[in-house]
């Protein structure tokens, strides 16, 4: 069953890979991955996307699920240093308190690459860390945005994510930056929708109901897809049509937003993918077998996912990834 | 072999038994470091565990320990980075807190005459609670001390480390085991675990002795979140988790009685060596949930309340 699964994966992903031309170097190699659990669809999607690329490329993985628990990471990359392994992923559960344990790998030699969240310390803890640049997630979107409307007059309404998290904070500052100097793009409401699908929704009927029945409204922005497809939901209540009278564009990828593409209801998503673990193996592929020090922050590529590109493929290759 | 030290035979031979097991698997795992490891993971449970046992060995129960933990580690972080104090004193001012709510908490006990297993719910709740409003996020701690401390340990041969939080658990251990079996205070708590009322009668100091032993195992939780913050060089209030749990599996997995009145201090040491055990196997295979980790001490703690059973059930038949 396990192994029927992982197959199955192994055959969806090849699309979803960047790169599939690694070299045969890190074939065998024992790599330990210290996950932080799996709170959410996307880190579901991680891991199992991890495991998946390990075994296409012939790496022994040791997996340890970390259940949130930070003294449980530190115990899984203790145990990983005892055992000699030739690598270590973490995805840190929080910034702080990882330099004693990391100095324990570095002096043990083994590399340790941080996946999708950084850590307070000293840089030379860890050979490099691969994260997505949420800022240019943003600003992704609003270029498709500023492409898609050319011309014509459009006002904007936002979908923010939880006040205060970086992702709301970055997501929104890059989508501004991308609107900057455009007199015809104005984003003229903007409010928190949690990240969530239901809150995604109550809000987006507030702004209809605020902007004519949403006859002023041309476009809306949600910080995650999971607000978008509430605001989808929304919009349709209120008697418009979403994807025509009103854009929608947001960020994640997801496979609901791919289903509301097919169903030409959704415009542009921008992906977050949880392929993090790819471009880790290709630096340790590099550095173990040929000694080449990556770039301390590696960033993942922001793509664009419109109607366009084949979302009824895109939404098959991800359904079983744990979303 | 005495009859009363079976069950601790029994933990130390089921420890072996699966250490054994799990090294003809993965032959790494029989170095010193796994060993070393052993201790300087589970410092700030088996220090949480030695107080936790104490109070069951009395008949009550802690539920505040996690919480206890996580509060010293925000309180210690918040005393060195804010104010500005010597970790040193940080700690003395964590501890005499700790200790203090302890015996705040000994005192509702026995005065109230509410179970303990209410009171320390309300604790846990409330040092939970304090420990988010002084800061929901992470307080990294950069001090000298701390580096110091973190970087000294005794190398063993085979590239184990002896670290300083592993050396104050077993110390911790050391004590207790005298202060239980040679002290005073510990024969007045396996009195008080036996029967509160014949205990009174035989004239153990009962509201001081409860009030002490809740003092003592707050205290012990106080250093354990020292321990912790050691360990993590960062003080976060969602640290320690549940610990409280663990620690209960492990007292009862080493041996203790969980209506009080028998039990061994060293049993408990086995009961968190043997928790570190299955989980260090785990990362060692590598594909197992480690949600396997919780299932495995699920099944120990059935067998050992099972065998307690027929230990004391041989017992009352043949006194």
């Amino acid at each position: 069953m396990n192994i029927i699964k992982t197959l199955a994966l192994g055959a969806g992903l090849s699309g979803l890979l960047l790169s599939a031309a690694y070299a045969e170097g890190l074939q065998g190699k024992v790599i330990g991955f210290s996950q932080i659990g799996s709170e959410s669809g996307w880190r579901a999607a991680e891991t199992s996307v991890t495991k998946a690329v390990a075994a296409e490329l012939g790496i022994d993985l040791k997996f340890a699920d970390a259940q949130q628990k930070q003294e449980n990471q530190i115990k899984a990359i203790r145990g990983f240093i005892a055992q000699g392994v030739d690598a270590i992923l973490v995805a840190p559960v929080v910034a702080t308190g990882w330099e004693e344990v990391l100095t324990e790998a570095k002096e043990a030699n083994i590399p340790v690459v941080l996946l999708d969240r950084g850590i307070e310390g000293p840089e030379d803890l860890y050979l490099t860390s691969v994260a997505s640049d949420q800022v240019k997630e943003g600003r992704v979107a609003g270029e498709w945005l500023v492409g898609a409307v050319g011309d014509k007059q459009c006002n904007v309404v936002e979908l923010q994510g939880t006040v205060g998290s970086s992702p709301a904070i970055n997501r929104k500052q890059g989508f501004e930056e991308a609107l900057a100097g455009k007199a015809n793009l104005a984003i003229i409401r903007s409010q928190t929708g949690d990240f969530t699908r239901s809150k995604g929704k109550e809000v987006m009927e507030g702004f209809l109901k605020a902007e004519g029945g949403g006859a002023n409204i041309c476009a809306v922005y949600a910080h995650n897809d999971d607000m978008a497809v509430g605001a989808i939901q929304a919009i349709k209540d209120a008697g418009l049509k979403p994807g025509t009278d009103i854009l929608v564009v947001s960020i994640d990828a997801v496979p609901d937003i791919f289903a509301a593409m097919v169903a030409g209801e959704a415009n542009a998503t921008v992906e977050l993918t949880p392929n993090m673990a790819g471009p880790a193996f290709e630096a340790l592929d590099a550095y173990l077998n040929g000694g080449t020090v990556p770039p301390k922050f590696i960033i993942t590529e922001s793509k664009l996912y419109t109607p366009a590109d084949d979302p009824q493929g895109e939404y098959d290759r991800r359904k079983g990834l744990g979303y | 072999m005495t009859r009363s030290l079976r069950p601790l035979m029994a933990t130390t031979l089921i420890f072996l038994f699966a250490y054994m097991l799990a090294v003809l698997q993965h032959p790494g795992m029989l170095s010193t470091r796994v060993l070393g490891n052993f201790l300087t993971d589970n410092a700030f449970l088996g220090i949480a565990s030695v107080g936790m046992t104490f109070v069951i060995l009395s008949g009550g129960i802690d539920l505040s320990v996690g919480a206890v933990i996580g509060f010293t580690t925000v309180l210690v972080a918040a005393l060195i980075m804010w104010m500005n104090l010597h970790p040193l004193l940080a700690f003395g001012i964590a501890m005499v807190v700790a200790a203090g709510f302890g015996a705040i908490m000994g005192a509702a006990i026995h005065y109230l005459k509410v179970p303990s297993f209410i009171v320390t719910l309300a604790g846990m709740f409330l040092a939970r609670g304090g420990a988010s409003v002084l800061s929901p996020d992470s307080i990294g701690i950069q001090h000298e001390f701390y580096s110091t401390i973190s970087k000294s340990y005794i190398l063993l041969p085979g590239g184990g480390r002896l670290t300083v939080v592993g050396l104050v658990m077993l110390a911790v251990f050391a004590i207790a085991i005298l202060l239980a079996h040679r002290t005073r205070f510990g024969s007045n708590v396996y009195a008080l675990g036996g029967s509160e009322t014949s205990a009174a009668l035989m004239g153990v100091p009962v509201a001081r002795t409860t009030i002490t032993i809740y003092a003592l195992s707050s205290a012990l939780a106080g250093l354990a979140g020292i321990v912790f913050s050691l360990y993590t060089s960062a003080g976060y209030s969602l640290n320690a988790l549940g610990v409280e749990l663990d620690a209960i599996a492990a007292v009862v997995i080493g041996g203790t009685l969980l209506t009080g009145g028998y039990g061994f201090i060293a049993g408990t040491f086995i009961g968190v060596m043997l928790q570190g055990l299955v989980q260090t196997y785990i990362v060692f295979d590598g594909t197992l949930s480690s949600w396997w980790t919780k299932i495995v001490v699920g099944v120990l703690l059935f067998m050992f309340i099972v065998l307690q059973r027929l230990v004391f059930r041989a017992g009352s038949r043949r006194p």
